[in-house]
């Protein structure tokens, strides 16, 4: 095919780099080229590696949830968005379910915590888990969490742990994007229709109850903040909370006072019966064939 | 030197816009959207370019089924990726469209209504996730073979926009071959699972080309008029061609025991496909004809308060809020 | 937006794009968006799928004014100046043989 007489000639240049922003195998591990992965000294291994898992999972269970929209989004345009994002989270997930295996000495690779763990030994938050509902609570839920996880990786840019802390500083840049794109349709949603204000404000309700638990404690967590290798969720609170409220405010809607934050659940593997469901699904095929490859 | 008024120069007369048509499309120069046109060339072009569209937005389905249970976490990416170009091809091509005069939204509306067509491919269920492999392999693999010409169609919007499409499409269709050499190398039930999925999806690949030359009475004009560069059996010919050595490096079988190399022709010949079923799926007979129109119906209908909201936003807030990227 | 479009139409946009630095803008196609701000981040996932360090411009179809140089468009006569956009709908023939 030749290029001479289209516009694109210009832009096609730049394909023999293409490969790093396709979804490709390639494409994850040269995100962490050149990053040191020996294990962090005087740091617990079981603790790092459920550390790991409890934001690797947070990230596989909302992806997860972003892939339950595709061919149902409300414009093409917002299917090429919510892709984008869920490609993002689960890129994150990948490497830090991969760290997870290295630092606990298993050798487990991602795919052996996505497909072979039971919905009890999942670490994700609740409120990643929690069943598709309209576009409204899809944005409500990607606002909170993504400004949630946008605070806790920005502090852990300089972690203890150099492939967490890559992990982190990659994935902020996506979760800035991720927060961004909440915000438009919060804004527009909010302040848009009786109908959509309406069915924002019902959004709110759902997901605020489950906001309390982003910021409970594990005591994994606790361990390693002290070490420097984690960062205690409930530092975050005020930053998140405040964020979550000016956009609200921006877009004409009503701030629900805060939640109170209940002992860690989703953090502990304690689940509701969606995420079983979620994952049974999710892991059908991988597990009806152990000893294939794909 | 005093212009004339525009209004008491002389409009060219109807021969003179032909024959400067057919100048322009002799000499294989592009049409572009403000030039003359006859009208059949622009409404063939509306409704190529609109089942093509279409036809990328309901070829999310089949694949996108798989998408929660893809096995692993690379190939879920990769299948994210690809579903994610398929709306970004329907997306070119809506826009390639609506330089000829038509709103997207009215396109829409004819497929969920069932007034418009896409290809016929997309009614069929996919049963095993060794179909996502055969998909990219021989459904992406047909489809190249028909777009690539298009690259040259004379309609200047189409044959950009298909440059764009070829280039991801050719790396769908290697992804699936991929995949398909991965499950090859597996366990006997991925290869019983890939075998399987060959035997269903090539005959309907073949159908992609469209009815023999013999029953394709637009063939002619569309390929005089630069919108069509090659017949449906040269195509079905060439992806034939194609195919045959690929599935012999697979350790596939394709499913029709007359297939064979014909030295004297220079082509494999192939048995006879069966146009009573393509006309059978292609009239809303097929497996998902319903649910693939009315899944692409809930989402436009359920996806109608956002847009209203945001548009409605967007009227209250006009004038604010401008991005400057420069 | 036109006051006929029904309440869910988002108007068109066209979109330019800088590939690289030392190139011009070129439009790549056009999408559609509620707004200028909406159009830009669309047409960042849609044209350049997020590819960082390119510039894009996204204009409102229906605010670029075209020349005619030929003279030889009757068919676009009463909105001659608009080059993206013709809103009258033109009919599609409903039967398809094939695609």
């Amino acid at each position: 095919m030749t290029n001479t007489d289209n516009p694109y000639g210009g832009l096609a240049e730049d394909d023999a780099h293409a490969g790093d922003q396709w979804a490709f195998g390639t494409g994850f591990t040269a995100a962490l080229a050149g990053v040191d992965t020996a294990l962090p000294v005087g740091i617990d291994q079981d603790d790092l590696a459920l550390y790991c898992q409890m934001l690797g999972d947070d990230a596989l269970v909302a992806a997860q949830r972003l892939i339950q929209w595709s061919t149902a989004a409300p414009e093409l345009e917002e299917e090429m968005a919510l892709a984008n994002i869920a490609l993002d989270l689960l890129g994150q997930a990948r490497l830090l379910l991969a760290r997870a295996g290295q630092v606990d000495g298993s050798g487990r690779d991602e795919d052996a915590f996505a497909y072979l763990r039971d919905a009890r030994e999942f670490r994700n938050v609740c409120l990643a888990e929690t069943p598709n509902g309209d576009f409204a609570h899809a944005v409500v839920r990607l606002l909170v969490l993504s400004a949630w996880r946008l605070a806790l990786f920005t502090r852990l840019a300089d972690t203890a742990d150099p492939v967490l802390a890559a992990v982190a500083a990659k994935g902020s840049k996506e979760l800035a994007y991720h927060r961004e794109y909440a915000v438009r349709w919060t804004l527009r949603l909010g302040d848009g229709t009786p109908e959509s204000r309406d069915r924002m404000t019902a959004a709110l309700d759902q997901v605020w109850p489950l906001t309390g638990e982003l910021f409970a404690t594990h005591p994994v967590e606790a361990r390693l903040a002290d070490q420097g290798a984690a960062v205690d969720p409930a530092g975050v609170r005020a930053e998140v909370g405040e964020v979550v409220a000016r956009v609200l405010v921006a877009a004409t809607l009503e701030v629900p006072p805060a939640v109170p934050v209940p002992e860690p659940t989703g953090r502990a593997g304690l689940h509701g019966p969606e995420l079983a469901a979620m994952l049974h699904e999710m892991q059908s095929v991988a597990r009806a064939h152990p000893e294939a490859t794909w | 030197m005093a212009m004339e008024p525009a209004a008491v120069r002389d409009r060219p007369t109807g021969q003179e816009l032909t024959a400067d048509f057919d100048a322009r499309i002799a000499a294989h120069q592009r049409i572009e959207p403000r030039d003359w046109m006859p009208e059949g060339y622009r409404s063939t072009l509306v409704r190529q370019i609109a089942q093509h569209a279409h036809s990328e937005i309901i070829g999310m389905q089949p694949e996108g089924d798989w998408l929660t249970r893809a096995p692993s976490l690379r190939r879920k990416a990769i299948l994210l990726a690809k579903v994610q170009d398929e709306a970004g091809h329907g997306l070119y091509l809506y826009a390639a469209a609506e330089t000829l005069g038509v709103d997207r939204a009215d396109l829409t509306q004819r497929l969920i209504e069932g007034r418009q067509k896409y290809s016929s491919i997309f009614n069929y269920p996919t049963l095993t996730f060794a179909d996502v492999g055969v998909i990219g392999w021989l459904v992406d693999g047909a489809a190249i073979c028909n777009q690539v010409p298009l690259c040259r169609s004379s309609f200047g919007p189409y044959a950009r926009a298909m440059v764009r499409v070829c280039k991801e499409e050719s790396f769908h269709q290697r992804q699936g071959y991929e995949l398909l050499l991965q499950m090859m190398a597996g366990t006997p039930a991925q290869r019983t699972m890939v075998q399987d999925a060959v035997d269903r999806w090539w005959w309907p690949s073949l159908m992609m080309f469209g009815p023999p030359d013999a029953d394709s009475p637009n063939t002619r004009q569309s390929m005089a008029w630069g919108i069509k560069r090659d017949t449906n059996d040269e195509l079905r010919q060439k992806f034939v061609d194609m195919s045959v050595p690929q599935a012999v490096a697979l350790g596939v079988t394709l499913p029709d025991p007359d297939l064979a190399w014909n030295a004297e022709r220079g082509h494999h010949d192939f048995g006879a496909v069966d146009w009573a079923e393509f006309k059978r799926v292609v009239s809303g007979g097929g497996q998902c004809n319903a649910e693939r129109v009315s899944r692409r119906r809930a989402a436009h209908e359920e996806g109608a308060w956002v847009r209203e909201a945001a548009a409605a936003y967007a009227a209250k807030h006009q004038g604010t809020g401008q991005g400057d990227d420069r | 937006m036109s006051d006929s479009a029904p309440a869910d139409e988002w108007p068109l946009f066209e979109v330019f794009v800088r590939g690289k630095r030392g190139l011009n803008h070129v439009h790549v196609g056009s999408l559609h968006a509620p707004d200028e701000e909406m159009a830009l981040h669309s047409a960042r996932n849609l044209y350049t799928r997020r590819n960082e360090g390119v510039s894009i411009w996204v204009v409102r179809a229906s605010a670029i004014t075209a020349s005619s140089p030929d003279e030889k468009d009757p068919f676009f006569a009463p909105s001659g100046d608009k080059v993206y956009r013709h809103p009258t709908f033109y009919p599609i023939p409903d039967d398809v043989p094939h695609i």
